[in-house]
């Protein structure tokens, strides 16, 4: 059984989160997508990724098409009240999903996390609130701990080199040696670990802005890192750090193929073509 | 020992900038090109990776539930900090320290140099403590006519070079062996070579004669227990023996926060400090000091002053940043921290204490719009709440500041408009995609093509981009959104679907 969530790692007890293994084992689930504003305009390709997938896998998959964005930018810049007026409406729109999925983990964060907070202990919208966190899951840790997919089992191969950039926000979702397990499990796929992977890529959203330098400097010791690796793909779990790192290979003349686990899963099933770009 | 006041001024100015702060000044000021950042990375990743092992080697599996009881303890003490308080000046009173209580730096300083003056006190040493850097007791102690050495190495090297420490618990993080023979041989006149064996001789031989003839020893403390009246202190050069023991008036001073309820908590926490701060098991000395020495004298000559100070602490002290004062200073979440190491250490903080903690409390103690600047120095990517030993949720905090200081009005009102009209665009979703249309319209059309053919991964790279976006493309090229998005994915595919 995974926790969901950090912050409930107290406050709910064992066996109350989200979905039992033994609940679903046969049974085709429906699970929502939240896309995310990100993945939706700059990588619709994880999304897609995620669809092929969970369909391959023998679920249905449902989009709320009036989505938008789960409010992190405001949150984490101080802006509580339009960040509580975004949760608000995310909280709605899933209230009667019973697993949401999303391909970005500091989306799933900021649901699990900030969500339950922004609102008083009590009243319907934090009930509410916590529903949301505990059904909320990032992709990755939707196939390890509720749909237990085993890769090997289902047969994925995928030749190549490849890389691993673990991201700040699934500290409390996933571990790095878990994804790495999952990587282990691709037939063809050869996994070289980057030196000082837990290390922030410097992007932190307006962080970026703020501390152009700071920023910068972080970012280029992360592309110099990867580099080293001599991978040709990068396998990036989140869509921020992968606008952060790939625009900082490119400015660097760093060739290198970025793309999302859910999309790796996807090329290693025959789900996806595999694409030449970013 | 007497500094030339520029210097002196400079490191004041280093931890006590003008006011607001401009970290991004600061840290041009501060990172020049001599290697220190590439040296404070190395320093501070072998601390982290030190901790790391220390950890996994007394605790292995058992990590977290460590932390959450050391973050327990402290909580507990500081939920009820006023009857621990008065239990610590109980116990320390009976057996035989004098208790003063300073509302603020003014006033600490105003009673150490009583005690000091009453006493005729010519020649002070002081042990390593952050807290008296907090108050400028050095200065103060100076301008009142008693020679001061510190004598703990880091902090000796820092008084001779008029320079601030840069880390709390390594002040000298930002110099090398080189520089650190120079000052040697300039301001102690000593023939050395820059090897640390040859250097720490140098510094043994110049503070033994200091201690022969001071009268005054001033010291922080680590843990203040208040069930036995007892000061902690960890040091690891042993210079904390002579400060506390030779001269026959000791001062302790100490944040109130410093108090823990047991002797028994100690067990825990020594264990973490040594721990989180260099991998050590523990500190090389660890000082129990329960009242003054006897010397077999039924009279003692030997008096033991503890200062427990505020100075802006209570402010934390309302629920929400409570937690903020379970810091036990052990340094690990500075080196643990990304922005502290690329931004050249603790200097760029413009405050004594550095890195995420000081980015937390330093607004704090010293005004949310003094200091607007620090809790925006983070990526949140929580590398600090992972090694924290006493569990501090240093990003909330971070982000809860970040609400502060938009509550007081403080970003610019472009800035705010800017993210109220965003969100306003996010909530509606007619609204979400025309801005979605109209940001890929305006950002393709300035892009270079990457020659994609499949419509969603085809997009451009901006390599200038206008406005609040430039700074973005200082550094890496900016990408832009994929011809396609992916609700045009969904509409597609269902609608390929159904007919």
């Amino acid at each position: 059984m995974r926790i969901s969530g950090y912050h409930h790692c107290e406050s709910i007890p064992h066996g109350q989160h989200g979905f039992h293994k033994q609940h679903r084992s046969s049974i085709d689930l429906r699970i929502a997508l939240f896309i995310t504003c990100l993945a939706d305009n700059y990588f619709p390709r994880s999304g897609i990724a995620v669809v092929k997938i969970l369909e391959y896998l023998g679920h249905e998959v449902i989009f709320p098409r009036i989505q938008t964005c789960c409010g992190q930018p405001m949150y984490n810049n101080g802006y509580r009240k339009e960040a509580c007026q975004l949760a608000r409406r995310m909280i709605k729109l899933f209230r009667d999903c019973e697993i949401v999925t999303t391909p970005s983990g500091s989306c799933a964060s900021l649901v699990h996390d900030a969500y339950p907070q922004l609102f008083t202990e009590g009243t319907q919208d934090h009930e509410a609130a916590v529903g949301l966190a505990k059904n909320t899951y990032e992709f990755v840790s939707l196939l390890k701990d509720v749909l237990d997919v085993d890769l090997t089992q289902l047969g994925a191969r995928w030749e190549g080199i490849a890389t691993y950039h673990y991201s700040c926000h699934l500290r409390h979702i996933i571990s790095q040696a878990d994804v790495e397990r999952l990587l282990n499990n691709i037939e063809g796929l050869e996994y070289r670990q980057i030196e000082s992977a837990d290390q922030c890529c410097g992007f932190g959203g307006t962080f970026s802005l703020h501390y152009p330098d700071l920023s910068g400097s972080m970012v280029r010791e992360k592309v110099r890192n990867i580099a080293e690796t001599g991978a040709e793909t990068l396998i990036c779990h989140d869509n921020g750090c992968t606008m952060n790192i790939a625009g900082a290979c490119r400015r660097q003349n760093v060739a290198i193929r970025i793309i999302s686990p859910s999309e790796l899963f996807a090329e290693s099933l025959g789900l996806l073509e595999r694409g030449a770009e970013l | 020992m007497s500094q030339d006041t520029s210097s002196e001024s400079h490191s004041l100015h280093l931890l006590n900038p003008p006011l607001p702060f401009d970290m991004k000044l600061r840290m041009q000021q501060t990172t020049e090109n001599d290697g220190s950042v590439q040296r404070i990375q190395n320093t501070a990743r072998t601390k982290f990776a030190q901790r790391e092992k220390s950890y996994t080697e007394a605790f292995g599996d058992r990590q977290t539930d460590v932390k959450t009881l050391a973050g327990q303890i402290k909580q507990h003490t500081l939920d009820h900090l006023d009857q621990y308080l008065e239990q610590f000046i109980q116990s320390a009173t009976k057996s035989g320290m004098k208790v003063h209580l300073a509302r603020d730096a003014a006033q600490a300083r105003k009673i150490c140099l009583n005690i000091a003056q009453s006493h005729g006190c010519k020649c002070c040493i002081k042990s390593k403590s952050m807290v008296t850097e907090e108050i400028q007791l050095l200065s103060a102690l100076e301008s009142g006519g008693i020679e001061t050495y510190e004598t703990d190495l880091g902090e000796f090297i820092v008084q001779l070079d008029g320079d601030a420490p840069s880390h709390i618990v390594t002040p000298v993080i930002h110099k090398d062996r080189e520089s650190i023979a120079r000052t040697f041989r300039q301001k102690l006149g000593a023939e050395t070579t820059s090897d640390p064996e040859d250097l720490t001789e140098v510094a043994r031989q110049y503070l033994r004669n200091v201690y022969r003839k001071a009268d005054l020893g001033i010291s922080g403390a680590n843990f203040l227990v208040a069930d036995t009246g007892t000061i902690v202190l960890c040091t690891n050069e042993g210079n904390g023996r002579f400060v506390t023991e030779v001269p026959p008036v000791h001062i302790v001073v100490a944040g109130i926060e410093k108090v823990i309820p047991r002797i028994n908590d100690l067990s825990l926490l020594l264990k973490l400090l040594a721990r989180s701060s260099t991998g050590q098991p523990l500190t090389v000395y660890t000082s129990l000091i329960n009242g003054p020495t006897q010397h077999g004298d039924p009279v003692s000559t030997h008096e033991i002053n503890v200062i427990l100070l505020d100075n802006g602490r209570s402010n934390l002290l309302p629920a929400p940043t409570r937690s903020l004062l379970r810091c036990i200073r052990c340094g690990a979440c500075l080196n643990a921290c990304p922005v502290f190491r690329h931004a050249g250490g603790g200097h760029a903080y413009g405050s004594v204490y550095s890195g995420p903690i000081g980015s937390a409390i330093t607004p704090l103690m010293r005004g949310v719009s003094n200091y607007s600047d620090l809790p925006k120095a983070s990526s949140l990517c929580g590398s600090c709440h992972q090694v924290c030993p006493v569990n501090i949720n240093l990003p909330q905090q971070l982000i809860n500041l970040r609400q502060e200081a938009v509550t007081q009005q403080i970003p610019s009102r472009l800035e705010s408009l800017i993210y109220r009209l965003f969100a306003l665009c996010l909530r509606y979703p007619f609204l979400y995609r025309a801005t979605s249309y109209f940001n890929k319209l305006f950002t393709r059309l300035g892009g270079i093509s990457t020659g994609a053919h499949d419509q969603f991964s085809n997009r451009k790279w901006v390599k200038h981009a206008p406005w609040l976006f430039r700074h973005w493309t200082t550094c890496r090229d900016l990408p832009t959104p994929t011809s396609k998005n992916f609700q045009h994915w969904w509409i597609l595919r269902n609608r390929g679907s159904s007919s």
